[in-house]
């Protein structure tokens, strides 16, 4: 039986303003799943997410969450679809005057009438989710990377979201941290039925969890596949990015008059 | 035309248009604040915590200061009237000189540089932080439920920082003209009963306290939400809320000045 699909993207452009970002991407996300996005910096991926939360319009082509059109929603539709959905951001996005545990309990507060004592419950249930109930009287400022990271995926699953996209969630983790946060993406997706979209350039880490992934470069998709069609592709550009090797389709420099030129060595030495 | 003057005439109108365009975008946004700021005083617990940070926080400054400025100009004061036999009338002149210009005038210039700066580095750095965007994915509004508690919380305070601002600094006028170099006590508070007005004096000070609240806080609110993501961009809004609120203090205290009491006696 095909999955039901949860987020379809179809011919999406966006630019800002004269610069192409992403030039008629064409994707299929299921419910159920762990999806990555893969791609050098710069290649539009948290741009990608960005329209999917309806943060930004397309220029042009669309971006369906649950068969609604994000780009045509107005503010309070938008706000209502949100509720479903939640990202975690790249150094988690914390809010720095709260608690852990009201972090956790922001939204739980904002958009529900839930009694204190309940609240309080389902917190600590969150937290105990990523290892961190014993943290919950901490101040953002007083956790490391990794448990900052831990205590934002407890509040993106505050409301047993449909949807999270993790924005580079693996970032400047220590290998500990990193396969933490790595198997709390795969189990959670699991046990709460969601679908979530990893962006990362984390290639090891991610395939070990995801059930696809996507490679975007130079705003399109390069290719995308099973982790297993990935791990054996020969095409160029996903071996260059799977095995990190410096020669490749995708160019280490930046692009630049000839070297010679910049150094003035062109008419040889004198 | 040389093209270096082409150059600078078209540099001056790009700063004009921008300035003017950038003028427009503050007004929308402060028409924003107040469209959304049911939730915050529906739930006034989210002021009341914003009261705290820039009200209270604020009043060690604002006491040591309007304390030191009614020792000087009791000082001042006693040392020009004496020179008229005037000096028991230094209470009338601590207190006018307060209640009027000082005290709504430099308690906005203390809370514009303590708290609209913090004010503007807060909202800054949440959304240097990604923290505004995070609040919008978990579809919170922060107009709503950032920045409007903070411009409440300073729209409030402004009022009972000046106030208290101009009570101890005619405490302070009082210590060194009566108890310093003795004047008559008596004659420095019933003068003072006698020439402060509660309608011209008082009530036209609390409205430039309110005035300048609403201005100080606007600007604050709106240069932190408007600054540009990263370290630098903080501290350029930081500053420029001092700088534009102190010039907005001022240019306001002229205009407020000029209407509320010209041609009084």
């Amino acid at each position: 039986m095909t999955p039901e699909v949860l987020i379809e993207i179809k011919n999406l452009n966006f630019s800002y303003g004269e610069r192409s970002v992403l030039k008629g991407l064409d994707m299929t996300m299921s419910r159920g799943k762990v999806i990555a996005v893969m791609g050098g910096s710069g290649s539009g991926k948290t741009t990608l997410l960005r329209l999917i939360g309806g943060s930004v319009r397309p220029s042009s082509g669309y971006v369906k969450v649950a068969g609604k059109l994000v780009h045509e929603l107005k503010r309070d539709e938008l706000f209502r679809m949100r509720r479903k959905m939640s990202m975690l951001f790249q150094f988690g996005a914390l809010f720095t005057d709260l608690t852990v545990f009201d972090n956790v309990a922001f939204q739980m507060r904002e958009h529900t009438d839930l009694p204190e004592s309940m609240i309080r419950d389902l917190v600590l249930m969150k937290l105990q989710a990523v290892g961190l109930r014993g943290a919950h009287n901490l101040m953002p400022a007083q956790l490391s990377g990794g448990m900052a990271r831990r205590v934002a995926l407890a509040r993106s699953i505050a409301l047993d979201p449909l949807l999270i996209m993790y924005d580079e969630p693996f970032t400047g983790l220590d290998p500990i941290s990193l396969t933490v946060i790595g198997n709390l993406i795969r189990r959670l997706t699991d046990a709460l039925g969601m679908t979530s979209i990893v962006v990362t350039h984390d290639v090891q880490e991610s395939l070990k969890i995801v059930d696809y992934v996507y490679f975007i470069a130079d705003g399109v998709i390069a290719a995308h596949g099973t982790p297993a069609e990935v791990r054996g592709s020969v095409a160029p550009f996903v071996h260059q990015f799977v095995h990190g090797e410096e020669d490749g389709p995708v160019s280490f420099h930046y692009p630049a008059d000839s070297y010679a030129s910049d150094l003035e060595l062109e008419n040889g030495f004198a | 035309m040389p093209r270096r003057i082409v150059i600078g005439i078209r540099g001056v109108g790009h700063r004009v248009v921008d300035s003017i365009w950038r003028l427009g975008y503050a007004s929308r946004f402060f028409l924003l604040i107040l469209l959304k700021s049911g939730t915050s005083l529906r739930r006034f617990g989210l002021i009341t915590r914003e009261i705290y940070f820039t009200g209270v926080l604020s009043l060690i400054i604002i006491l040591v200061s309007g304390l030191f400025v009614g020792m000087v100009l009791g000082l001042q004061g006693y040392e020009t009237l004496q020179r008229y036999g005037a000096e028991s009338a230094v209470g009338t002149m601590v207190a006018l000189s307060l209640l009027r210009e000082l005290g709504p005038v430099v308690a906005a210039l203390l809370f514009a540089s303590r708290a609209g700066s913090a004010i503007t580095a807060e909202i800054g750095l949440m959304k240097a932080t990604e923290q505004l965007a995070a609040m919008e994915m978990m579809a919170v509004d922060p107009v709503a439920r950032v920045v409007a508690p903070r411009f409440w919380a300073g729209v409030i305070s402004m009022p009972f920082l000046a106030a208290l601002f101009s009570a101890v600094g005619v405490f302070g006028g009082y210590l060194v003209a009566v108890v310093l170099i003795g004047v008559d006590e008596g004659s420095f508070w019933s003068q003072m009963q006698d020439a402060v007005d509660f309608r011209y004096d008082v009530v036209n000070g609390i409205i430039k306290t309110c005035v300048f609240g609403v201005a100080v806080t606007a600007i604050a609110v709106f240069e932190g939400y408007d600054a540009s993501p990263t370290a630098e961009g903080v501290s350029g809004a930081t500053t420029r809320t001092v700088v534009t609120s102190s010039l907005a203090i001022l240019g306001l205290d002229f205009i407020l000045t000029s209407l509320m009491f010209r041609g009084m006696s």
